[in-house]
């Protein structure tokens, strides 16, 4: 196993499909001679060439269509959208267009593209570039939504969903890029729809995904060190959504955290939250509870900024609550 | 900007004419049926029609070859027909039944024929401008000699998309053809009322390439003007604008009753009618006698009754249970929510 940092894997995980399959190429807003305003694309360009490695104009809406057409037209694209809170501009192409397109023509096409963006707060960056809107996507049927939180889950799932035929909006978070992993040797695959269990335990189970899955997993060990034994549940895709696992744990611990990033209102963990409604009621033996950001636009200010996302104060304190019966 | 100078006169081949005749003719049949379907209620949902518009797309299409791509538009009959759709298949689609060309999943506003080189219909505004720019896009890597039609209307010119997309066609020069139809009216607002100008072509020159204006209600001339930036683009010498004037007879949709412009004026437009025109000039040239063009009507009458026969006795609706089906590529709604499609 190799040691590599997560924006390593993102850029790994194309050039290796790009050498396996010509018809992969990426595009984006300073993905090639800038190499990513992250740095995920770097060295692709000098690879592959301009033709399959493009800077494009400062058009979110052009880029998510013409991933669009060019993937229903034969080619793999994957196209970079800088900021998540960009996908505004880009949504109705993506949504409406590229995610209807197979079931509003009866089934007779595919339209296999990743859109690749990055969101979070933690950068002081403020409410126009720290967003997690990945609820507005989940909501819209015909397109996948994955968000890896180590550098083996960003590398084996990107992968698999540049071979996925469906539309995928692939979420990385802007801290997470310099946050180095193991990563598998040879020819890594995470399949679309499994979540991983980042920590067995029996007490209560934490599902969250994203960096908060990995500030999750250091809540866990914490509280093990006080006797609390904490299922962590990491669970990489949104949409699909590895339900079973998430059933299952449930029915040991009888008790649930869920923890995002996100605002607190119509978070995609709501969903998470009726599926246990729906499916293991009688193994509940406290409330659900959340810890999501504040509903608010992200402030700037690194006071605010820390108040509005969890924590991992916040999560532990939740979590102890939790175990001890006091919610 | 002017117009193109006129083709007119310069008939081709007798078979060619009464192909381009029968298709116009084919088109004004559907959308004559499909408005009184409407006002019978037995099509549900909207319809937009092409009714006066025929000319465009018939003409546009001639100037393609099987393997070029099109992107259509909310009012999109007339370039499924063009494009070599049928009369049957389209109504079945139109009713919602299995047998239409998306299985009765799209409907009017969403018609598609991808293996056919149709990328389908948008019910978004301008909303597969990039999509078109994109399968451009694709052409051109995989260089194949392919080019793009994108058929829109006035409207869409004032949306984002088409600046961003023409852009980066123009920045890439990528084998596109932007076929802008300028039928006076989105929806209810005039071009005069929406749009800074009235001559929509004259936009191309902010995205380095040529724009044209042409008679969008006479066939050849839509033919002669879209091959020449068929042929531009297929050279590799970028994408071209073509605006084709022309209007559309129906209100937008079915409960649209035209308020908003004169009696006057559909009175002119229907004196530029594009199947009256080029009648006219076929008969002039002695192309096609009037008897011979009777019959090529009385043809397409005898198909679209088939056509209704299909979609109306013959053809089923989608089962309740195939509601889920199609959603995904490989997998479907199970009992704990979206599971792998088991081969």
């Amino acid at each position: 196993m190799a040691q590599a940092f997560y924006r390593e894997a993102i850029r790994d995980a194309l050039a290796e499909e790009m050498r396996r399959d010509p018809r992969v190429f990426v595009m984006g807003e300073d993905v090639a001679i800038y190499g990513g305003a992250y740095s995920a694309t770097k060295g692709l360009m000098e690879e592959f060439g301009e033709d399959r490695v493009r800077d494009t104009a400062i058009s979110e809406a052009a880029i998510a269509g013409a991933a669009v057409g060019a993937a229903m037209a034969g080619m793999r694209p994957v196209a970079e959208i800088m900021y998540f809170d960009f996908m505004t501009i880009a949504m109705d192409q993506f949504v409406n267009q590229g995610g209807k397109n197979r079931y509003m023509f009866g089934g007779k096409t595919t339209v296999p593209m990743v859109l690749r963006t990055e969101g979070g707060a933690g950068r002081c960056i403020a409410a126009q570039h720290s967003q997690s809107l990945e609820a507005w996507f989940t909501h819209a049927p015909g397109v996948f939504v994955v968000a890896p939180a180590t550098p083996a889950d960003a590398k084996g799932l990107l992968k698999t969903c540049i071979r996925d035929d469906n539309p995928i909006l692939f979420i990385e978070h802007k801290m997470l890029y310099g946050v180095k992993g193991e990563i598998p040797d040879g020819e890594h695959l995470v399949p679309l729809g499994k979540a991983a269990i980042r920590q067995e335990g029996s007490d209560l189970t934490i599902i969250s995904y994203s960096r908060m899955a990995n500030t999750c997993a250091e809540v866990g060990k914490k509280l093990a060190a006080d006797g609390i034994s904490a299922e962590v549940i990491d669970l990489r895709s949104l949409k699909p959504l590895d339900t079973r696992t998430i059933l299952e744990s449930v029915r040991k611990t009888g008790r649930v955290l869920l923890v995002s990033e996100a605002c607190s209102n119509t978070n995609f963990v709501c969903e998470i939250a009726m599926r246990i409604n729906e499916h293991a009621f009688d193994y509940l033996d406290a409330p659900i509870v959340r810890v999501c950001a504040a509903d608010v636009p992200v402030p700037m200010s690194p006071t605010l900024e820390d108040a509005a996302i969890p924590n991992p104060d916040r999560i532990m304190e939740a979590a102890r609550k939790l175990a001890k019966g006091e919610v | 900007m002017a117009m193109r100078d006129p083709v007119q006169g310069k008939v081709g081949r007798k078979d060619d004419m009464r192909f381009l005749l029968k298709q116009m003719m084919q088109i004004r049949a559907f959308e004559d049926k499909v408005f009184e379907l409407l006002a019978r209620d037995i099509l549900k949902g909207a319809s937009h029609v092409y009714a006066g518009q025929e000319a465009v797309a018939v003409g546009a299409m001639q100037a393609i070859t099987d393997k070029d791509l099109i992107t259509s538009t909310h009012r999109g009959h007339g370039h499924c027909l063009a494009r070599g759709g049928t009369l049957k298949l389209m109504l079945a689609e139109l009713c919602g039944k299995e047998t239409g060309y998306c299985r009765g999943r799209g409907g009017s506003m969403h018609i598609a024929d991808v293996n056919a080189g149709n990328l389908g219909a948008t019910g978004i505004v301008a909303g597969n401008i990039p999509v078109a720019t994109g399968a451009a896009l694709a052409c051109k890597m995989r260089n194949q000699g392919q080019v793009v039609l994108c058929f829109f209307g006035d409207g869409a010119s004032n949306n984002g998309t088409f600046h961003e997309s023409l852009n980066m066609a123009g920045v890439w020069k990528l084998p596109i053809v932007y076929i802008i139809e300028n039928n006076l009216y989105g929806m209810s607002v005039s071009v005069k009322r929406a749009c800074a100008v009235q001559d929509i072509a004259t936009r191309s020159s902010a995205y380095a390439m040529d724009g044209v204006i042409v008679d969008g209600q006479r066939v050849l001339d839509v033919q002669a003007t879209v091959a020449e930036a068929v042929k531009h683009a297929r050279e590799g010498k970028g994408p071209m604008v073509v605006e084709a004037k022309t209007y559309r007879y129906r209100g937008h949709s079915r409960s649209d009753p035209r308020v908003y412009r004169t009696k006057e004026e559909e009175a002119y437009w229907h004196d530029h009618d594009p199947i009256k025109l080029f009648r006219e000039l076929l008969a002039a040239q002695k192309v096609m006698t009037e008897a011979e063009m009777d019959a090529v009507e009385a043809e397409v009458d005898q198909e679209m009754a088939e056509a209704e026969k299909f979609t109306l006795d013959e053809s089923a609706y989608p089962p309740a249970e195939a509601v889920f089906e199609d959603v995904y590529a490989g997998w479907i709604q199970g009992k704990y929510g979206l599971e792998p499609i088991q081969k």
